[in-house]
């Protein structure tokens, strides 16, 4: 029951983009398409997971002093690991992800996770930890990238939804629709939430 | 290549915050006042200096040279890191004033994407130390910039009426979209 819920905490309660507003850099940075978007996800969702169950099953062996550098370096491991991969086996999205792939590494979600929850769980919790945040992760890419790609060009997943009479609105796939479409989301997600509640 | 275009490119065209998306952490995390937004901002500037020559020095010195290139990003990171760490012990010992204004600032900047990003671009666009320092600068001014511009709008902000569910983060993220737009302006600089 409990691992369920930290299922769902990582995708709902504590979504590490609407609620936490936790690894904002690559969230705006890659989200021009949906695809994008996805992939950085389930990237950043690979290395969450290796990281805490590596952090996990070592976090009586590490001292606290130097408890952060020895997760950093784990987690630039599997970020080094992540990146040959997908240099090897999806050459596209290497190229449009570009610098942000390496960047995983200071992504503050998954040094949040190393801090907070790994280094003080044992190693079955923590994978369910991580796979809730790195999906609450993944959906929220998504979505923004996908709101992004609709408004900006036309197309969902590569694919032209609206016809030729649309008119793309440029500025969207351009840095400030970044900011515009997450902060807009971002009010949605509270404006529903205080519903919800009221 | 042109000192000037790389420093103006920078700060202005390629602004590392509001183009390129590097360092949106602590430009959204401490914008709420003018005041800390420029002690970041000179702390950032520091770092970001210093750990463009160190990592541009590792990387000719030791990976090109043993080809390890590719533990460029653990090798960075952990340059990154130890620097902070050093330069505040350093900052604690010889200036304690400068190293209480700058406070919480400091350990903060290990995980200020901008930092990593700088350092791995400086490879990317194969510069040499000189123009890495012009362009380390170009950045860390770039950065300054839009950060103690940001936080002097999120002050007003603070008094502006705006709906109950755009408060907070919402808003000062549109705010930032139209400080993009007009930094997008700049694009059309031929230099």
């Amino acid at each position: 029951m409990n691992l369920v819920k930290n299922l769902k905490n990582g995708i709902i309660k504590e979504n590490p983009i609407f609620v936490q507003l936790l690894g904002m850099c690559p969230t705006l940075a890659v989200t021009t398409s949906a695809l994008n978007g996805l992939g950085m996800g389930l990237a950043t969702t690979t290395v969450l997971i290796g990281s805490n169950i590596v952090i996990a099953s070592l976090r009586k062996l590490i001292p606290n002093k130097i408890r952060i550098p020895v997760f950093i370096v784990v987690i630039a491991t599997f970020v080094t690991l992540i990146d040959m991969f997908m240099h090897a086996y999806a050459l596209e999205l290497y190229k449009s992800l570009g610098l942000f792939i390496p960047l995983i590494v200071v992504n503050c979600l998954i040094l949040g996770r190393a801090e907070s929850y790994a280094s003080k769980n044992s190693v079955v919790p923590s994978i369910f930890d991580a796979v809730g945040m790195g999906i609450g992760f993944t959906i929220a890419l998504t979505v923004l990238g996908m709101v992004r790609e609709l408004l900006g060009s036309g197309s969902l997943f590569g694919a032209t939804i609206f016809g030729g009479s649309f008119e793309p609105a440029l500025i969207m796939i351009l840095p400030p629709g970044a900011f515009l479409a997450l902060g807009f989301l971002i009010g949605l997600v509270n404006f529903i939430s205080k519903k919800r509640t009221a | 290549m042109n000192f000037m275009s790389i420093f103006i490119g920078a700060v202005l065209v390629n602004n590392y915050v509001l183009v390129k998306f590097l360092g949106i952490c602590p430009f959204l995390g401490v914008s709420k006042k003018v005041e800390t937004a420029l002690g970041m901002g000179v702390a950032v500037t520091f770092v970001m200096t210093l750990a463009s020559i160190m990592t541009y020095l590792v990387q000719v010195t030791i990976l090109d040279n043993f080809g390890v290139q590719y533990l460029q990003t653990i090798a960075f990171i952990l340059i990154i890191a130890s620097l902070v760490q050093f330069v505040e012990m350093f900052l604690k010992k010889s200036s304690p004033s400068l190293y209480e204004a700058l406070g919480v600032y400091l350990p903060l900047i290990t995980t200020n994407c901008a930092v990593l990003g700088l350092a791995i671009l400086n490879i990317q666009n194969e510069f040499l130390l000189l123009e890495t320092i012009v362009n380390a600068l170009g950045a860390a001014v770039g950065f300054t910039l839009a950060i103690v511009l940001f936080a002097g709008i999120r002050e007003r902000l603070e008094l502006a009426d705006v709906p109950e569910s755009l408060k907070g983060f919402p808003i000062a993220l549109i705010t930032a979209g139209l400080m993009s737009i007009a930094f997008l302006g700049f694009s059309s600089l031929s230099i």
